[in-house]
């Protein structure tokens, strides 16, 4: 094995991938700009619908309520809605978004209230629009304050303590650790990335470094030259590695810096105050981690494409064999999203759900050993399998010469 | 010096079945000597000089080339020879430079040598205007001057042309056959196939004729011209692919 030819066909492909704008922009654009944008813009995009939204003063129609005054006066005295004459056609109005909401003031409801009789108040919204559920919460809101307040007259009215109704209160406090909070927001999110990040950051140059070659005459060339053709797939599979990790690394940087300044944003809606804002801080020794368990899935996804790619006779033939292979990576990762699906011995040997599984388990800051090493362990010989048919195929003239 | 004995390559496709493209070839060439292989296009030259530049292994028979044998020491045949043909093109986004430099380093060679010895090469091809541009942005006769570079950077002792002219204007073609007559002239083991007439006329001390990968005849032209009776090559070779 000769690590100075293995160095000078690395160093040639790096230099020739870092010149080739399809390359470069899978490997540094979409993971340095469009990522950050994609999350930036979309919290940006949010706030502003959200801010709009809550800015608004909805209209709201009240329904019925003729016999009861005062209930009637309060909504219209209501100032974070714009109550409404009543029209048959509400339903509609909602719908065409002309009115936000519309509240059913049972008959006789002010009579109800002094009587101790219970009655129903319905709420019409439109469910799934934003001004449609504030209008309703506002009116829902106004409705709890009117009960709670005359639950509190019926006790004083019977001298009777607060405590008759309400015993105890109840109030929830989080043990977990940020590290775990953010895990459990974001847990799956980061590994699935990586992982998916890998797969396509190693795509573009892959089919390059091989049907590329092949397309433009260049793969005839080098192989009229002294390199062994094991040393050549070894470079060319150092490179595609190369790429796929950095295409992960940038995306992961970029993320962490955009979800900063998204953490930043969403306090800035929250008025400052940080205790309510969303934690999605992350353990940097727990990315670390995942990227260790992912390295030997670059591996493999670096092989494997190198593999595919190499059979292909055009560029063309090679993105068609290639482009399937992201709905193969992002099934299991998906899976490993679902609630329920929990890591044992048989899914740790599954490749990609494995590392998918593991990953999420380490980013909460849960470490298990033991199936760390089963599932670093089957990476690594599935890589080694993968890098084995590539460098197989590499000396395969019906492969390189495939017409 | 190249030797081949019984050369053959055997393929196996589905549709049609095994295909012998080159068949029993034998012949042998001599330092400061062109041999041309002459054939139709399909008549197995390409895998010929393929075979003969261990980029495909040889199904039978056997060859020796700088005194290396092709299947056991191919890769010190590699690092003997020059291979330039119409399918072996430049890296695109690499510049003139740095594909010379790239081989070079690949023969084993140190940037000092590789550096004095592309100044000579570049300076007696006329290539330093262009040696700084990537190959993308060369014209033809550019590119072949690159890829004669390429191939004489090393100053291998064989030097192998597979229908290196194909698909070229004059002024290109002409740069590469007064490279083929430079080679010889320097004592360098010369193959070279081709279809055009004219330009074996031209280069070959001694012609290979072949057709559906076997080697029909062989001599100089004068010989062959006397042997079937032509004065024309072209009618020689009908003559030899009908009989």
């Amino acid at each position: 094995m000769s690590l100075r030819n293995i160095g000078i066909v690395y160093r040639k492909e790096l230099t020739d991938s870092l010149r080739d704008r399809r390359t470069l922009i899978s490997m540094v654009v979409v993971p340095i700009l469009v990522m950050p944008l994609l999350t930036i813009g979309m919290g940006v995009l949010t706030a502003e619908i959200v801010g709009k939204a809550k800015q608004q003063v909805p209209k709201v129609m009240v329904l019925g309520g003729s016999d009861s005054p005062q209930i009637t006066a309060e909504l219209a005295a209501m100032k974070d809605v714009e109550i409404v004459p009543a029209r048959p056609d509400y339903a509609d109005e909602i719908s065409n978004k002309q009115i936000r909401a519309a509240v059913e003031i049972p008959a006789g409801f002010d009579a109800a209230l002094d009587s101790g009789q219970q009655v129903t108040v319905k709420i019409y919204d439109y469910e799934g629009d934003l001004s449609s559920g504030f209008a309703a919460d506002n009116i829902q809101k106004f409705f709890d304050n009117l009960r709670d307040q005359t639950v509190r007259k019926r006790l004083e009215s019977r001298n009777l303590p607060d405590s008759l109704i309400r015993p105890f209160a109840i109030k929830e406090q989080n043990v977990a650790p940020p590290e775990k909070v953010s895990g459990a927001i974001i847990g799956g999110f980061v590994p699935y990335l990586v992982i998916l990040l890998c797969m396509t950051g190693a795509m573009y140059p892959a089919i390059d470094l091989t049907a590329g070659e092949k397309e433009r005459g260049t793969m005839e060339t080098i192989l009229s030259s002294p390199v062994s053709r094991l040393h050549l797939v070894i470079g060319k599979f150092l490179m595609v590695l190369t790429a796929s990790l950095a295409t992960a690394a940038l995306a992961t940087i970029s993320m962490g810096i955009s979800f900063g300044i998204g953490r930043q944003m969403l306090m800035n809606l929250a008025s400052g105050d940080e205790a309510n804002a969303p934690l999605l801080t992350v353990n940097l020794k727990s990315v670390l981690a995942v990227f260790g368990m992912v390295l030997p899935l670059a591996v493999l996804f670096s092989a494997a494409l190198l593999a595919i790619a190499l059979y292909a006779k055009s560029y063309k033939e090679a993105q068609s064999y290639v482009s399937p292979l992201t709905i193969i990576v992002i099934l299991p990762a998906v899976i490993s999203l679902l609630p329920g699906v929990e890591l044992d011995a048989h899914l740790a040997l599954i490749p990609i759900l494995n590392t998918s599984l593991i990953s999420k388990e380490i980013i909460t800051g849960t470490y298990h050993w033991k199936y760390i090493g089963l599932i670093f362990a089957s990476s690594c010989v599935y890589a080694s399998v993968a890098l084995g048919i590539a460098v197989k195929l590499f000396q395969r003239e019906d492969v390189l010469f495939r017409t | 010096m190249i030797e081949a004995h019984r050369l053959g390559k055997r393929f196996f496709d589905k549709k049609r079945g095994e295909i012998r493209a080159v068949d029993g070839v034998s012949f042998r060439c001599e330092p400061g000597r062109i041999y041309g292989l002459l054939g139709a296009n399909g008549a197995g030259k390409t895998t010929t000089l393929r075979m003969l530049a261990t980029i495909m292994e040889p199904t039978e028979g056997s060859a020796t080339v700088a005194g290396y044998d092709l299947t056991t020491q191919a890769e010190e045949v590699r690092r003997n020879i020059g291979f330039l043909s119409t399918a072996t093109a430049l890296y695109a986004r690499l510049t003139a430079e740095e594909v010379v430099r790239y081989f070079g380093r690949l023969h084993g060679m140190d940037d000092a040598t590789i550096r004095e010895r592309m100044d000579a090469i570049f300076s007696r091809l006329e290539m330093n205007d262009f040696r700084d541009r990537r190959c993308d942005k060369l014209s033809t006769g550019m590119k072949q001057k690159v890829s004669i570079a390429r191939t004489l950077v090393h100053d291998p002792s064989v030097m192998i042309f597979d229908e290196p002219t194909l698909g070229l204007d004059v002024m290109a073609a002409r740069t590469i056959v007064g490279f083929i007559r430079e080679c010889r002239d320097a004592g360098k083991t010369v193959v070279f196939s081709t279809h055009v007439m004219s330009e074996v006329e031209k280069l070959c001390d001694t012609i290979g004729i072949i057709d559906k990968g076997r080697l029909l005849a062989e001599g100089t032209l004068e010989e062959l011209r006397s042997r079937y009776r032509q004065t024309d090559l072209e009618e020689v070779f009908v003559q030899v692919v009908e009989a």
